[in-house]
């Protein structure tokens, strides 16, 4: 006998395994089930309308996350049973991984429990099937680089307590706060800011040339979670932009509260990818592309396409966007001078470029680097060479929104630092451009709550219990430290001179030589 | 702009001047020397002589840059949230109206920064 | 008009993909860089799953592409049988 069974098709597949599940209450009314779908203004329809281009349902979903966990843990082992960790390029390399583990693997997980949130708060089973697999995905992610990363904390310094450091380090104010700012939002607020911001339009700076930048440097145990996890993230930033669309097509009342929330994001996105520039342009030691190459390809054009293509239903290219062309000729030197000066507090390590490097930065960089940065960077560097090493001994100004000291200079001239002030019920703020000035503006009751490092310190809220700040030889610094869990003299200071420069050097030797 | 809430939403400034145990908060930046990646922030009280920020706190911060000795503080020129503002380094901050969260900016004509980049 | 891209990690399974790809779209420019294999399209961007079980000689599911997948850029319409890629503008 003949059977003729139809298997069903990816589309109907679909729609029985997603729409399918959903249901609308009767014990309460949907409005109070589902009281965070209203208060944003976004007005929506019909949710049926939410298209998940991707059409993958949860058992397709499993199949395919088991394959690429189990691929990435063979990896993972083959890289610790063959001390993976010296086969890399360089231990400075080390730093941008440190600073990769404390500043954005704890974000994953909060996308985690963004994602998980946005997922119960819409009514729609379209972007609730979605944002689960997200949530998973997220999870996974933070999970995957922590294992990944746990080899080199069992050789290098930096490595150790990067939980505890997110919510106190300085700098990790900046990336933490990016994500509390979009988690305190509404649901529709969180997709641009994650969905689509960050993913769609961002995420590619970060994975993309800093992974292959890590293959570049030998560091087959972040190659592999990198790109296993912007394996997701394809179907994430599809997701962000699915979403836009979906706002933007479901009611004309949408499109302004959609721009202002790209506008917004846009920028505070820009803003934290000033570390990743550093990254790529400074602590990789053998370099894949500049930040600004990396900059063109995929914001300029990728981001211009995607523009494009969202002007039919009205939105604009944000206005604070037009200085990125400008900026990114600067942000990256801007950023590693600064933690070049604050080194003394950052949990990892820094140094100045050689003369290769900088005349690689010189090549890549014609119309600034040589005219702004190299002088001062060679100034450095021979200061250090006579045992006058600069470290700034004073805490910096930062900005009120985006919370990166105030470095950024104007976008019309490169010799001024950009200060914007606004005034709130009495009290005086500051913001480093005119993209976070403008956010501050527009909800400024929000970020008068920003916990600005600078000032808690000021504020006697960033030393152990005990310390008492009003002691005879009381060293502040030395206090902090200890607060942050760093340890002066391992985990922070020059690369030069460090533990991790000589443990590299003395283990590579034993692993190339007999004696 | 009202923020967007689902009940009411009013929180108190994290940075009023009552958090800073009778100290304020003044921030300083030297133009055209970008050595220093940002401006400086302190916290001082408002009994703080002019004279002293600039010959104490300021020379701490600011001594490591070679063009600092020769700071005439006779011609520095100063702005105080972008408009002129002229000090007198014998009265205090508070006489000076100096606030919390001021910010100050100060030029040395003539001094250039590192090799004349405004480092 | 735009262009689209899609880039995989450089290995064993993506090698037939990439060959099919490439014979699909004409127009398609191929970027190597470490580790990972770049396409750029002008417009858009198609996959077929026959093609590439063609090359590869069994059954291909297109969803097994997401295994090595790292990003796309472009609308995105899938099916049975094709992974499009495009901008409409």
């Amino acid at each position: 006998m003949d059977m003729h069974v139809k298997k069903l098709g990816l589309k109907e597949k679909y729609a029985h395994m997603t729409r399918g599940l959903g249901w609308d209450t009767t014990y309460q009314p949907m409005e109070k089930v589902f009281p965070q779908a209203t208060f944003e203004g976004i007005k929506i329809h019909d949710w049926e309308k939410w298209e998940d281009p991707f059409r993958l349902t949860m058992d397709a979903y499993w199949k395919y996350q088991a394959e690429k966990e189990r691929k990435l843990y063979a990896v993972l082992d083959a890289f610790a049973q063959n001390n993976g960790h010296l086969g890399i390029t360089d231990a400075r390399y080390l730093s941008a991984i440190k600073l990769f583990l404390t500043g954005i693997s704890p974000l994953e997980y909060v996308a985690h429990r963004g994602f998980a949130a946005a997922g119960r708060n819409f009514p729609g089973v379209g972007p609730r099937v979605a944002c689960l697999m997200q949530s998973i995905d997220e999870v996974r992610h933070a999970q995957t680089q922590i294992h990944a990363i746990s080899n080199y904390n069992k050789h290098y310094d930096g490595f150790h307590d990067f939980k505890h450091m997110l919510e106190r380090v300085w700098y990790l104010s900046v990336p933490k706060s990016f994500f509390d700012d979009a988690f305190s939002a509404g649901p529709f607020e969180w997709m641009i800011a994650i969905g689509f911001s960050f993913e769609y339009v961002l995420t590619n700076l970060l994975f993309v040339p800093f992974m292959s930048g890590a293959a570049y440097n030998g560091d087959m145990a972040t190659v592999t979670f990198g790109f296993s996890a912007q394996s997701d993230e394809a179907r994430h930033m599809t997701l962000g932009l699915e979403c836009i669309k979906f706002m933007l097509e479901q009611d004309p009342d949408n499109l302004p509260i959609v721009q202002k929330w790209i506008d917004k994001w846009a920028w505070r996105g820009i803003r934290v990818l000033s570390l990743v520039g550093m990254m790529m342009d400074y602590m990789l030691p053998k370099r894949v592309m500049s930040w600004k190459e990396a900059w063109e390809i995929y914001f300029e054009q990728n981001g211009g396409a995607l523009f494009n293509d969202l002007a039919r239903y009205g939105i604009k290219v944000p206005e604070c966007l037009t200085q990125c062309s400008v900026d990114k000729e600067h942000i990256s030197h801007q950023a590693w001078a600064t933690f070049y000066q604050y080194g003394g507090a950052a949990a990892f390590h820094t140094w100045m470029p050689n003369d290769e490097e900088m005349d690689w930065l010189s090549a890549k960089y014609p119309n600034t680097f040589d005219k702004y940065y190299r002088p001062r960077f060679t100034y450095w560097r021979e200061q250090a060479e006579q045992g006058n090493r600069f470290y700034s001994n004073t805490l910096p100004m930062l900005c009120q929104v985006c919370q990166i000291p105030m470095l950024f200079t104007e976008p019309d001239d490169p010799t001024q630092i950009c200060y914007r002030e606004s005034e709130y019920k009495g009290e005086k703020y500051h913001t480093c451009s005119d993209g976070c000035k403008h956010i501050f503006d527009d909800e400024p009751e929000k970020y008068i709550q920003a916990w600005l490092p600078v000032h808690q310190i000021y504020q006697g809220n960033c030393f152990n219990e005990g310390v008492d700040p009003t002691a005879e030889g009381f060293d502040p610094l030395a206090e902090v430290l200890k607060w942050y869990h760093l340890e002066h003299g391992k985990d922070n200071l020059d690369y030069e001179g460090s533990r991790d420069q000589q443990n590299f050097q003395a283990w590579r030797g034993m692993a190339t030589q007999n004696t | 702009m009202a923020v967007n809430a689902l009940k009411d939403y009013s929180f108190a400034p994290a940075d009023s001047q009552d958090k800073f145990h009778g100290n304020q908060l003044l921030y300083v930046g030297w133009d055209e020397h970008l050595m220093f990646c940002a401006p400086f922030a302190y916290c001082l009280p408002p009994d703080t002589r002019f004279g002293d920020l600039c010959q104490k706190f300021m020379a701490h911060s600011f001594g490591y840059h070679p063009e600092w000795k020769q700071v005439d503080f006779s011609k520095v020129t100063w702005l105080k949230s972008g408009q002129p503002f002229v000090p007198d380094m014998d009265k205090t901050l508070a006489e000076l109206g100096l606030g919390h969260k001021d910010v100050l900016r100060f030029r040395t004509p003539g001094l250039t920064g590192i090799a004349g980049t405004c480092s | 008009m735009s262009k689209v891209f899609i880039a995989f990690q450089t290995n064993e399974d993506t090698r037939p993909i990439i060959e099919a790809i490439l014979a699909d779209n004409p127009h398609a420019v191929l970027d190597e860089q470490p580790a990972m294999v770049k396409i750029d399209a002008e417009g858009e961007l198609v996959i077929k799953r026959e093609s590439i079980e063609e090359l590869i000689g069994r059954d291909f599911d297109l969803q097994e592409l997401q295994v090595n997948l790292i990003t796309i850029s472009g609308h995105l319409d899938e099916d049975d049988d094709q992974f499009k890629l495009s901008w409409l503008n």
